[in-house]
């Protein structure tokens, strides 16, 4: 496409570099985007789509690396604003006490003066005239009244209205997630004249229809790098799922091959999903001495699965007689720790049945519990009593094993508890679960990481709330992950 | 351990060090000869605000939000109830007693099906709990001041070995508060939630049973103490409780309970009930109006928050 090349830069990053900590979640990734295309942007979690997104659109200042708004070498939101650069997020981000009109009023600063609810108003409702025709959407009404689906077309109409002049550069991270089939095609057909009217759109999408249906390139990221960045007529749904992945890998762990045996110890009806496109839904169960992981895109329902089948054995009410499930947190500070207690009482909360005679918590026996287990994970700490948070967050996190390992329960629910912890805990936690699920112990561990989802004997693939492939022994690999996460639907 | 770290460690104390410095203060203005009398009515008067401490203290460790404004009128509708049906009969104490224990129970339940069933957020709920409770207690007062049972009358005024019987009840009843909060389950459960109520339901405590549980303990506790402050002051009155919505209130943040929840102190409500007693015997020593009073209560609240406050983010 040497005629793209003759065009103008809207956005150029190049060589950016981003780290968190020791994470580095941008490794020299390039992203050039030219007046009048629509850029393609796909890649697993954790390949840096979100944090690129966030550079171009000021969120983020680059470690490393140049950022250009057309030529100009400027930083910040305002600046990025100012330049043309809107955002559509993925969490949506309206206010939602406020009308749809108020809410274009926050987006664009030019409405004021008298009368800018009317000219508010005014420029909405047109705007989403043009992108939904036919929509029912009541424009003055506070954005609590919409659907989820009618507040993401609100903030995707918001995000291209234009007052003096249309928006340079539109970057819409999946936003037909709320979307049904009709409103997703309308969307796309939006972003094809809007194209070719000049603008340009960066799509991210799970939906790898929509991608190559819309785009005229398609950029892959992964590990923070760009790895392909080629024109859409070269890809097809196989060569794109390939180039996300890394096929170099051999699969280098042997699995044992559990046989489901028995009445499953946990199930659950398949769930709909909220998606289009979808495919249909798989029943969830769960087998003594299993090991079976969650996958898919982050956000994709794996928690709420978790939680679900969690709160559906715990009486909110009532005292649970006998424990047969436990959670271990991923989110520590929201659902694990509790700050002001000690180490010691942070582990032991889940099993004070055991530990106490008439209600009253035996405090000898507490102590050994805690020294039992402070040997058996190595929690590195002079004494149990001191504050949780005096230890490191790997070691936070192995309490928080400890803690539902020192329960009865023969059910382990684990909501990514392995985020943020470095690899020599890891391996320690790997080699604890193996041999309690040996002894008859049955894990449900949603993962973000592909390494941890090849430990497992059995995967469900998650994508838009929906259990949408099972996975056995072999056929886990992180290319069939990776091809049931995103829809090969005929979107658009 | 260093002083400073004890103070820190032990936040309660503070508040036993203010109560001795003013008893001493009170005492020399009056040249010694009020000694023993300040320090039995500082008992006396200091029991009933740690009765109903007790249990605004449990609801507070519940977390943020969470407070029990019902607390007033439950004392004085169980004070009410409670003297009417024992109609000066020593025999009726007995049913007296649980006829008041039975009203906290309704209270709160009462309280925790607004709270929970219709969604109003605690300070709200208790709020309008408190109305319909007052109005009950108007509706059943009806303007007549029922004397308490002699026999009852008699044990609320005496003491014995020179400590007040009021106090000594309230004294058992903190020695079982303790227990609970620091030796059983439940105390555990209720420090949980204060910190986390989503993670304290994710290790599998009933969160809505242990709230419930909670409200309806500090309004049972409301409740005995309205019984027993009827029976001490020779009959129930419409406005008995009015002043133990804010004490109930002070002396849980003097005390050094955590205002955020999760942390919970039961010598310090000690420590804060005859401190804020001594305080306000101080100032009508001098001759201070209620106005002024009321002024430094709200002065020496606001001051504690502030200082713990300071204390906790220093860490």
């Amino acid at each position: 496409m040497s005629e793209t090349l003759n065009r103008q830069e809207v956005v150029a990053a190049r060589g950016v570099r981003v780290t968190f900590g020791a994470v580095k979640a941008l490794d020299g990734a390039d992203l050039v985007i030219h007046a009048g295309e629509c850029v393609g942007l796909v890649g697993h979690n954790g390949a840096g789509k979100s944090t690129i997104v966030n550079v171009i659109n000021g969120g983020l200042s680059p470690h490393e690396g140049s950022l250009r708004y057309s030529g100009n070498d400027v930083r910040g939101i305002s600046a990025a604003r100012a330049n043309g650069v809107r955002c559509v997020f993925q969490e949506l981000s309206l206010c939602p006490n406020l009308t749809v009109g108020e809410n274009a009023r926050i987006m664009h600063a030019e409405l004021k003066g008298w009368n800018w609810r009317g000219r508010a108003l005014a420029l909405v409702e047109t705007q989403l005239q043009d992108i939904f025709p036919g929509h029912a959407i009541d424009c003055d009404s506070t954005v609590d009244d919409l659907s989820i689906a009618e507040r993401q077309m609100v903030e995707i109409a918001i995000s291209f209205a234009g007052i003096s002049a249309p928006p340079k550069l539109v970057i819409l991270d999946e936003p037909t997630s709320s979307l049904d089939a009709g409103l997703a095609a309308q969307l796309m057909a939006y972003i094809r004249k809007f194209v070719s009217a000049g603008g340009s759109v960066l799509l991210i999408s799970h939906i790898l229809g929509e991608i190559l249906s819309t785009s005229n390139r398609i950029v892959v990221m992964k590990d923070g790098r760009v790895v392909a960045d080629r024109a859409a007529s070269e890809f097809n749904n196989r060569s794109l799922v390939e180039a996300m992945g890394n096929v170099v890998r051999e699969q280098e762990l042997s699995r044992k091959a559990v046989a489901k045996s028995g009445a499953p110890v946990l199930s659950m009806p398949a769930r709909r999903g909220h998606g289009h496109g979808q495919a249909k839904a798989l029943p969830f169960e769960a087998y003594r001495g299993e090991m079976i992981g969650l996958a898919g895109l982050g956000g994709h329902g794996q928690t709420q699965a978790l939680l679900d089948l969690y709160l559906a054995r715990n009486s909110n009410w009532f005292p649970t007689k006998k424990r047969d499930i436990a959670f271990v947190a991923g989110d520590r500070s929201l659902n694990g720790t509790f700050p002001l207690w000690s180490i010691l009482k942070n582990l032991s909360i889940a099993s004070l049945d055991q530990l106490s005679s008439k209600r009253m918590i035996d405090g000898d026996r507490e102590d050994a519990l805690g020294e039992g287990w402070k040997k058996r994970i190595e929690i590195r700490t002079p004494d149990m009593g001191n504050r949780i948070l005096s230890l490191s967050g790997g070691n936070q996190q192995k309490v928080l094993f400890a803690r539902a390992l020192a329960t009865t329960a023969e059910i382990v629910l684990m909501d990514d508890p392995m985020r943020g912890v470095d690899i020599g805990t890891k391996q320690e936690v790997y080699e604890i679960l193996r041999s309690e699920a040996a002894n008859g112990r049955t894990f449900i561990w949603y993962s973000t990481e592909m390494d941890e989802i090849r430990l497992c004997d059995r995967v469900y693939v998650f994508r838009e709330g929906a259990i949408v492939a099972e996975l056995v022994g072999e056929e886990i690999s992180e290319k069939s992950v990776l091809s049931a996460s995103f829809a090969q639907g005929e979107a658009a | 351990m260093t002083i400073q770290r004890l103070l820190v460690a032990k936040p309660w104390i503070w508040s036993f060090a203010a109560t001795a410095i003013v008893w001493i203060i009170t005492v020399l203005f009056t040249g010694g000869a009020s000694s023993f009398g300040l320090s039995q009515a500082a008992l006396t008067f200091a029991a009933f605000s740690v009765i109903v401490g007790i249990g605004q203290m449990f609801v507070i460790t519940l977390g943020p939000g969470n407070i029990d404004l019902s607390v007033p009128a439950t004392m004085t509708l169980s004070g009410t109830l409670a003297l009417k049906l024992m109609d000066v009969q020593d025999g009726m104490i007995v049913v007296g007693l649980l006829a008041s224990v039975g009203i906290g129970l309704v209270v709160g339940l009462g309280n925790y099906i607004l709270i929970k069933l219709l969604r109003i957020p605690p300070i709200i709920a208790t709020l309008s709990m408190s109305f319909i409770v007052q109005s009950v207690a108007i509706w059943s007062n009806r303007g007549l001041r029922i004397k308490p049972p002699e026999t009852l009358a008699e044990f609320a005024t005496s003491g014995l070995f020179g400590i007040p019987n009021v106090a000594l009840v309230a004294l058992i009843l903190s020695a079982v508060a303790w227990v609970l909060l620091e030796k059983s389950i439940y105390g555990r459960w209720i420090s949980a939630i204060g910190q986390s109520t989503f993670a304290a339901r994710m290790t599998g405590i009933p969160v809505d049973g242990t709230r419930l549980v909670t409200y309806m303990l500090c309004a049972v506790l409301a409740s005995v103490c309205g019984y027993l402050l009827a029976s001490f002051s020779g009959g129930a009155a419409l406005n008995m409780g009015s002043e133990y919505l804010l004490m109930s209130i002070a002396v849980v943040v003097i005390g050094g309970t955590a205002v955020a929840g999760g942390n919970s102190n039961i010598p310090g409500i000690w420590g804060a009930s005859l401190f804020m007693f001594l305080v306000v015997s101080m100032l009508n020593t001098y001759g201070f109006g209620a106005g002024v009073r009321l002024i430094l209560t709200g002065t020496i609240i606001i001051a504690v928050i502030l200082l713990a406050g300071g204390r906790q983010s220093g860490r």
